[in-house]
């Protein structure tokens, strides 16, 4: 064996090659609870995505019949009459009854009727993204005159999982497009406070901590009642997000803040420095590389706060409004006590929210676990 | 040093409450069209004569042709003296519709505080000595719930749970006979036994924070060498434990009233309008929704006010428990 130049170069082991990416990655995977909320984040990025082809129906048709009918079960074994069966997914059609003094219904599945599910069957046209024109669904009543609710309907008789659905990608849209523009305030702000310090830094701070001690509902309650009632959606949906990150900015600033001023006096961006870097090179070639993991965490642990922000302000019919369909809107029919006692599968976009709000929470903590792969504190 | 320390940052706070007057005032003038138009809209649609001279004397009074330093000017001198402008919804001053809903909702704070306190430090102190045991479990699953379900969702449910399953109706802060009933010794009885399910609804993820705080801070003292040496001289466990990590990993407990406040009353606005409690919160939502923007400027304001001062008092409480923060 050829004599090592430097003693030091014998003790390395494959993980002294591997990048800053595979360590991280590395780090990362041994978090298993970290791991599976990337998967289910993933699912409601997927959901999101191609709401208008998973929904089983277009979200906004009314059924006039159908109100607040109940959810049913899907079986997936079909036998016939003469006792063989095939596998074909159905579910029973229920039965109305109305009660003669109150006119409320009651629904009661009849063994009778099946309405049979096809996958990747036709049923109503939508145009995905507004540009490819289609009538497939993943999953709808092969006989497009009948219609089935695994979520339920609400008091217009509209499908639930469709709203659910197409709730998902404006709300999960709106917490990503949210804290970017948070991040892109903050990234500004907390750079020129961290890089620069003295009085920019000083102005800056007093800014965070006055932001951070008012309460953010009331602010954002009363900007959005300022907002024209007869904007059009989408811009509606714009103005919302610029006001959550109006207020939501100070979180990422201080963690990009903490980052420069931790950085600034590191030896590497010293040298750099003293190179002759320009200073956005020292900034942007140097220092950026090793903030980005900390700022990929600290944006994953603001989205689920911006996704509940906007659930609250639309809950309180002062964030998007109907026909935008987003979580909050689907709770706010979930408000009075009468309508969720009868129709308590209302409460179901409530669960999307727990549960992505969750599986980003998780996901955060990962990635913030794992942000410094050089960190041998044995987390 | 102590008392230096107090003044200053009591003086810090003024500037802050001034900053928060502006964002009021600007949330005021924000809608398009000043109050004064809403208004005719309003009397118009419903049919009534507007009355072009009593519109220009409203113009005047509030100075809504002059610029924006000027209406602030008027607005602000005005509040001083404890006058909030008129509700042109209610047709009466601000300042009558206000001060017994802030009463409340500042009680319904501070109760949610102290019981968010003397849930989660327990709980806290636990989960960090029994550390990965079934209660440092149950606790840690409970403060993810806490974390990740909006209060207003757990209202519903608690309230849907009440109506289905026990007939009874959970929302409001008084029995209806109470309701309207002027302040005695029985109404304060009624609220007790009300107050307690917005607590527990607007406390949950205070608490899920707090215990996280507390397990967390308090893991990092238990390791330490002195932690051993108090072992070593024969202390009892729950004496070294509460004498002496407990109380270095309070700091930063006290330090999060700071940020809970705020905290809380923000989830205040939102439960108290899924429960109908008379607090500040429905009145704020429903003069937002009419532009009634005096009602709603003097709310926002006064709010803001109190989470301003939440913030100073946690400061000074950090500062009387932690020696080292006064000689920063």
């Amino acid at each position: 064996m050829a004599t090592v130049a430097d003693p030091r170069a014998a003790e390395l082991t494959a993980d002294a090659h591997a990048s800053q990416l595979v360590l991280t990655w590395r780090a990362f995977r041994k978090h298993k609870l970290a791991l599976f909320s990337a998967i289910v984040v993933l699912l409601f990025a997927i959901v999101g995505i191609f709401a208008e082809f998973l929904a089983p129906f277009d979200p906004n048709v009314t059924t006039s019949k159908d109100l607040y009918h109940p959810p049913q079960g899907i079986h997936l074994i079909d036998t016939a009459e003469d006792g063989s069966w095939s596998v074909r997914p159905f579910v029973y059609a229920m039965k109305v009854t109305r009660d003669p003094m109150t006119l409320q219904s009651s629904y009661a599945p009849d063994e009778n009727r099946k309405i049979y599910l096809g996958f990747f069957a036709e049923g109503a046209s939508y145009s995905m993204w507004g540009l490819i024109p289609s009538n497939r669904h993943f999953v709808t009543t092969v006989n497009p005159a009948e219609r089935f609710y695994l979520f339920g309907t609400d008091r217009l008789g509209r499908d639930v999982l469709s709203r659910t659905i197409h709730g998902t990608r404006i709300s999960m849209s709106i917490g990503l497009l949210g804290v970017t523009l948070s991040l892109i305030i903050g990234l500004i702000l907390g750079g020129l406070s961290g890089y620069y310090g003295g009085t920019i830094d000083m102005v800056v701070q007093r800014l965070v901590e006055l932001i951070l001690s008012l309460p953010t509902i009331p602010i954002w309650l009363g900007l959005s009642a300022a907002l024209p009632q007869d904007w059009p959606p989408l811009i509606r949906y714009f103005a919302i997000t610029v006001i959550l990150s109006l207020v939501g900015w100070t979180e990422l600033a201080r963690v990009v803040r903490g980052r420069f001023l931790a950085l600034r006096t590191e030896d590497f961006v010293t040298a750099a420095r003293l190179d002759g870097g320009s200073q956005l090179r020292v900034i942007f070639r140097h220092m950026m590389p090793s903030m980005f993991s900390h700022i990929i965490a600290s944006v994953t642990l603001a989205i689920p706060a911006m996704i509940i922000a906007e659930t609250a302000l639309s809950f309180l019919g002062l964030g998007l409004m109907p026909p935008t369909i987003s979580w909050g809107v689907l709770l706010k029919e979930a408000q009075n006590v009468r309508s969720i006692a009868q129709a308590p599968w209302l409460f179901i976009p409530g669960g999307a929210v727990c549960l992505a709000v969750l599986a980003l929470n998780f996901l955060g903590d990962g990635l913030r676990d794992a942000a410094d792969p050089y960190s041998n504190d044995g987390r | 040093m102590l008392l230096n320390y107090i003044i200053r940052r009591t003086l810090w706070a003024f500037p802050f409450m001034f900053a928060a007057s502006i964002v009021a005032f600007a949330l005021i003038t924000l809608p398009p069209g000043d109050y004064v138009t809403t208004f005719a809209q309003t009397l118009s649609q419903s049919g009534d004569v507007v009355d072009e001279t009593r519109l220009a004397a409203l113009r005047e009074r509030y100075g809504l042709d002059q610029p924006f330093i000027i209406q602030y000017f008027r607005w602000i001198s005005g509040v001083l003296v404890g006058d909030f402008g008129i509700s042109f919804e209610w047709q009466q001053p601000v300042a009558g519709l206000i001060w017994e809903r802030l009463g409340l909702s500042f009680i319904l704070e501070i109760s949610t505080l102290i019981f968010a306190w003397g849930l989660a430090l327990p709980i806290g102190i636990y989960s960090a000595i029994r550390k990965y045991s079934v209660g440092d479990y149950v606790a840690s699953v409970i403060g993810f719930i806490g974390l990740a379900v909006p209060n207003f969702l757990i209202a519903l449910v608690l309230m849907y749970i009440a109506v289905v399953h026990f007939g009874t109706d959970v929302s409001g802060l008084f029995s209806p006979e109470y309701r309207q009933a002027p302040w005695s010794f029985d109404k304060f009885v009624n609220l007790l036994t009300h107050i307690w399910i917005p607590i527990i609804i607007l406390g949950t993820s205070t608490v899920a924070g707090l215990i996280r705080i507390m397990r967390a801070n308090l893991l990092d003292e238990l390791n330490k060498p002195y932690v051993t040496t108090a072992r070593a001289k024969g202390l009892t466990e729950f004496n070294l434990i509460l004498k002496y990590p407990v109380r270095l990993a309070l700091n930063p407990f006290v330090s999060t009233i700071g940020w809970a406040f705020p905290q809380l009353i923000s989830g205040a606005v939102i439960t108290a309008y899924v429960l109908a409690l008379p607090t500040s919160g429905p009145l704020l939502l429903q003069a937002l929704l009419a532009q009634d923007m005096y009602l709603a400027g003097a709310f926002i304001l006064l709010l803001c006010c109190f989470s301003i001062i939440g913030m100073l008092v946690s400061d000074i409480l950090l500062a009387i428990v932690d020696p080292r923060i006064r000689f920063r």
